[in-house]
C-alpha cells in the first residue's frame, strides 16, 4: 500500500436503546443541550469525521405498555444539530429522520438549511417505519405497506437531490417539478443549493433490499457486524452492488458500528467491560430481551436462573417501535444451546450473547484491530457507540486516537471544511 | 421599567433578512437586539418565501446568544404537528427555555403544490387545525410531566411511565396519539405567538396564544383589538393577563440624512398595503412607543425593520436607548427565560394533576 488506508470514524450519541448505563455516576442528562455538546467538542477534538445522532418519532412499547427501562425520550435532531453547528467547525452533524412520515419539500429544505448554517456538513440517514404503530402520530396513519418503503425511501431522496440542484449554478431558483409514485408536486425550492452540492445520504438496512439501496443511493452505509468475516462478507457484498449503478467502490464509504472498552492491560480492559455488560444488562433488562424474543410473559421467571423450557412464539408481537427483530425462534434455540453448554442463567445468557462490545483491550491492540478491519476490507471506518453521556468518547479521543495517528491511519488534522471532503466522497455533479 | 399603569413594556424585532442562508446576519442581529434587552426576535418563514427553515437558523443562534427569546415562524397547514412540537421543544431546550413559535398557516396553491398532499383552503378553516395544532403541541409538552425522568437504579427503570400520557387528539384535519418523544420543554410550554391581522387568526390567539401580534396604525384600534382578544380569552377560560398584545409595526428610521416624512415623524404611523409603517427618527418612535403603552393601548411593540441592519441598530441605540434612560423598558434581563421576560408563569401541566394520584 502506498498510502495506508485511512481509518474513518463517527461518534454515535448513544440512548433510547439499552447501550447506556445509567448507573455509572458519571451518567448525565441526555436531553440538556450540554450534553451533546459535550459529545460533540470531544468527537471534533478527535478529528472524528461525523456525529451521528438516532431518532424516532414514537416511544417503543412492550407489552402494552411505554417501555421503561432504557433510555426514553430525545431532541429533535434537525434542531439539535443546528444548534451544534454553532459550537463546532469542521465536525459532521448527522441524523436519522424517517422518510416515510416526512415530506420531500420539508425535509430537503430542513437539511439544505443545516448543510448551509453549518458550512457543509450536514448528513441524513434515511430510515424508512412502515408502521401503523408509528403512523399513530401522524397525519396519513400507517399508509404505507412494508414492501413500499424502500421504494418510497428511493423517491424520496431522488426528489430531495433534484431540489438541492433545482438552483442555478448563478444562485437563481428555477422550477422544478416532480411526479413519480409517491410524490407529484411542483414549484420552486426556497433554499440555495447547499455547499456540499448534495447533503451526505447514509443508509443502515442490513437486508437485501436495504444493501441495494445502499448501492443505488447512499454515500455511507452503517453495518454492525461482530467478527472480520461477517464485516468482508458484507463490505465485498456491498461494494460489488456498486458498479450496477455505475459507481466506484470508493463513492460509498461502509462505516461499522462498535463499542470499545480500554484498559491498561487487556486483563483489567476485560474487568472493566464485564461490569458495563452486567450494569448495561439489568435483572429486569434481561428478562424484558428474553420476553421480546419469546414473545411470552416472563415476569414470573428468576433472572437468575436458567432459561425458560417452553417454546418461543413465532412472531412476537410484544413490543412495538423501532426494534431489531429477525427469526426469534432460531435465537431463541443458540440462547439455550448457549446456556445449557455454559450453565448460563438468564442474565448470564444475555449478557454473553447480546455482547456488544466488540472491541476490549488496550489503546494500542484496540487501534490494530481498528487498523486490521480497515487494512481487510471488512470496514472503511467505524461509528462509535460510548455507553456513557457525554463523557464516553473521552479515553478513545485521548488515548486510542493519538495510537491511529502515529501509526498512519487517521487524520492529525481536518483538512477540508465539508464533511464530504472528510470522508473522501465525489462533489456530486 | 413599568409606566405608571403598573405594566410592563415589551419589545420584540424581526430578524428578517434578504434571503441570507450563512449565520452570519443572523447572529449579528440577535446580539444586537440581545444587546438592547428586547423580549425576542422573530424569523419569519413560509414555504414560498426565499430562505431558509428559520426554526434552524434560531437553533443556530441559540448557542451564540444567551437570553433573546428565539421566536422562528412554522406553520401549519403541510407540516407534521408531532414535528413541529417536537422541534420547538428542542429549540427550547438548546436555547436553555428561550423558545417561541410564531404560529402561521398556507393559504396558497402555490404551498400546496409543494407538498402535493392537499389543495389550498380558505382561512378559517386553516386556522380552526392550527388551533388544533396549537392546543396538540401543549398537550404533547405536557404529555411528559416534569418529573418523568426518575432513573431508579433498584428498578432499573428510567422513567415513571405512570407519569407519560398519551393525547388522542383528533382534529379536524389530523389526529395524533402521543405521548411526544421530547421530554417536557424547560418553560412547560414554549411562547405561542400569533398574528391577529387575519380575522380568523383571533379565536386562535384568545384561546392559546401567549402573544399576540396586532398590525394597525390606529392606538384606538389596537386598544379595541387588545380588549376583545382579552375578553374572549377570558370567555374561553383563560386568564386574560396571561396573554401579551403587541402592536406590529414596520419601522423606517431614515438613515439620517433625510428628516422624517411629513406628516409621520411624530405624527403616528401610516396604513400601508404591506401594513402599518412607521418612518421616522429613533426619537419620536421612541415617544410613540411611550404613549401607545401609557395609554394602555397595547403591552409592547413588535417591530419590523424595513431596512435590517440600519433600522435594528438605530432602534436598538436610538430608542431603546432612549426607553431606558426614561426608566420604561428594562436596562439588563432580570430572567432567564422568554417566559420571565414577558412575565408570564410557567403553566402547570394539564395531565399531572387529573392524571395520577401520588
Amino acid at each position: 500500500m502506498s498510502r495506508d488506508r485511512q481509518i474513518h470514524l463517527a461518534a454515535h450519541f448513544p440512548g433510547a436503546d439499552h447501550t447506556t448505563v445509567r448507573a455509572d455516576p458519571r451518567s448525565g442528562s441526555q436531553i440538556d443541550f450540554s450534553s451533546f455538546e459535550h459529545l460533540a467538542r470531544t468527537a471534533e477534538r478527535g478529528l472524528f469525521d461525523f456525529l451521528f445522532l438516532a431518532g424516532n418519532v414514537r416511544l417503543r412499547e412492550h407489552k402494552g405498555r411505554i417501555h421503561d427501562l432504557d433510555v426514553v425520550g430525545r431532541p429533535e435532531s434537525l434542531t439539535v444539530l443546528s444548534a451544534l453547528a454553532a459550537v463546532t467547525e469542521h465536525l459532521g452533524l448527522a441524523t436519522t429522520v424517517d422518510a416515510t412520515f416526512n415530506e420531500p419539500f420539508e425535509l430537503a429544505r430542513r437539511l439544505a438549511t443545516l448543510d448551509h448554517l453549518s458550512g457543509g456538513r450536514a448528513a441524513w440517514n434515511v430510515v424508512a417505519s412502515s408502521g401503523a404503530f408509528t403512523g399513530e402520530n401522524f397525519r396519513r396513519g400507517g399508509f404505507l405497506d412494508h414492501a413500499d418503503r424502500y421504494t418510497r425511501a428511493a423517491e424520496f431522496v431522488r426528489t430531495a437531490r433534484e431540489l438541492w440542484d433545482s438552483w442555478t449554478p448563478d444562485g437563481e431558483p428555477r422550477p422544478f417539478a416532480h411526479r413519480g409514485r409517491h410524490f407529484d408536486i411542483a414549484g420552486e425550492f426556497t433554499v440555495p443549493r447547499p455547499p456540499q452540492g448534495h447533503p451526505v445520504v447514509i443508509q443502515a438496512g442490513d437486508c437485501d433490499e436495504g444493501r441495494e439501496f445502499a448501492a443505488s443511493t447512499a454515500d455511507v452505509v452503517f453495518a454492525r457486524h461482530g467478527t472480520l468475516e461477517a464485516g468482508r462478507a458484507f463490505y465485498a457484498d456491498v461494494k460489488r452492488r456498486l458498479a450496477k449503478y455505475g459507481r466506484r467502490p470508493d463513492d460509498l464509504k461502509i462505516m461499522s458500528g462498535v463499542s470499545v472498552v480500554l484498559g491498561d492491560t487487556v486483563a483489567e480492559a476485560r474487568r472493566r467491560a464485564e461490569k458495563i455488560r452486567r450494569q448495561q444488562v439489568s435483572p429486569q433488562t434481561a428478562i424484558l430481551r428474553l420476553e421480546q424474543i419469546w414473545g411470552v410473559d416472563l415476569s414470573a421467571y428468576d433472572p437468575d436462573g436458567p432459561l425458560p423450557d417452553i417454546d418461543p412464539v413465532p412472531e412476537p408481537r410484544f413490543t412495538r417501535g423501532r426494534t431489531r427483530r429477525g427469526d426469534t425462534v432460531a435465537v431463541a434455540e443458540k440462547w439455550r444451546a448457549l446456556a445449557q453448554e455454559k450453565g448460563l442463567s438468564i442474565r448470564e445468557t444475555v449478557i454473553e450473547a447480546g455482547g456488544r462490545q466488540s472491541l476490549v483491550g488496550t489503546p494500542g491492540s484496540v487501534a490494530a484491530e481498528l487498523e486490521a478491519f480497515v487494512r481487510q476490507d471488512a470496514a472503511d471506518g467505524f461509528v462509535l457507540v460510548p455507553h456513557l453521556v457525554p463523557g464516553g468518547l473521552d479515553e478513545f479521543v485521548d488515548r486510542v486516537v493519538p495510537v491511529l495517528q502515529e501509526r498512519g491511519v487517521f487524520r492529525t488534522a481536518y483538512e477540508g471544511r465539508t464533511l464530504r471532503t472528510h470522508l473522501g466522497l465525489p462533489e456530486p455533479a | 421599567m413599568t409606566s405608571s399603569n403598573g405594566r410592563r413594556l415589551h419589545l420584540a424585532a424581526a430578524l428578517d433578512h434578504r434571503p441570507a442562508c450563512e449565520a452570519g446576519p443572523y447572529l449579528e442581529s440577535a446580539r444586537l437586539a440581545e444587546r438592547g434587552a428586547l423580549d425576542f426576535v422573530t424569523l419569519g418563514d413560509s414555504f414560498t418565501r426565499p430562505g431558509p427553515d428559520a426554526l434552524c437558523v434560531l437553533s443556530r443562534v441559540a448557542p451564540a446568544t444567551r437570553r433573546v427569546g428565539l421566536v422562528p415562524t412554522v406553520t401549519t397547514t403541510h407540516t407534521e404537528p408531532f414535528h413541529v412540537q417536537a422541534a420547538v421543544a428542542t429549540l427550547d431546550w438548546v436555547s436553555r427555555g428561550r423558545a417561541g413559535w410564531r404560529i402561521e398557516v398556507s393559504t396558497t396553491e402555490g404551498e400546496a403544490r409543494l407538498f402535493g398532499r392537499r389543495h389550498a383552503a380558505p382561512a378559517d378553516v386553516l386556522w380552526q387545525e392550527a388551533g388544533e395544532a396549537a392546543d396538540v403541541a401543549a398537550r404533547l409538552w405536557d404529555s411528559w410531566e416534569d418529573d418523568a425522568e426518575i432513573r431508579d437504579t433498584a428498578t432499573g427503570r428510567f422513567i415513571d411511565r405512570d407519569r407519560l400520557h398519551p393525547v388522542d387528539l383528533t382534529g379536524t384535519a389530523f389526529s395524533v396519539k402521543g405521548p411526544s418523544i421530547v421530554p417536557r420543554p424547560p418553560q412547560g410550554h414554549p411562547v405561542r405567538v400569533v398574528d391577529v391581522t387575519e380575522p380568523a387568526a383571533r379565536p386562535v390567539a384568545a384561546r392559546y396564544a401567549d402573544v399576540a401580534l396586532v398590525r394597525t396604525a390606529s392606538p384606538a384600534e389596537a386598544a379595541a383589538t387588545r380588549a376583545g382578544l382579552r375578553a374572549s380569552a377570558a370567555a374561553s377560560g383563560r386568564d386574560p393577563d396571561g396573554l401579551r398584545v403587541l402592536a406590529g409595526l414596520d419601522i423606517d428610521l431614515g438613515d439620517g440624512e433625510y428628516a422624517a416624512d411629513p406628516g409621520h415623524g411624530g405624527g403616528g404611523p401610516r396604513a400601508t398595503p404591506r401594513g402599518p409603517l412607521y418612518r421616522g427618527g429613533p426619537v419620536d418612535l421612541a415617544d410613540l412607543i411611550a404613549a401607545w403603552h401609557r395609554e394602555g393601548a397595547v403591552d409592547g411593540f413588535h417591530l419590523v425593520p424595513v431596512e435590517p441592519r440600519r433600522d435594528l441598530e438605530r432602534l436598538v441605540n436610538g430608542t431603546v436607548s432612549l426607553l431606558q434612560h426614561r426608566g420604561l423598558f428594562r436596562t439588563f434581563y432580570p430572567g432567564s427565560t422568554l417566559r420571565d421576560h414577558l412575565g408570564l408563569a410557567r403553566p402547570a401541566n394539564q395531565y399531572a394533576a387529573t392524571g395520577r394520584t401520588r
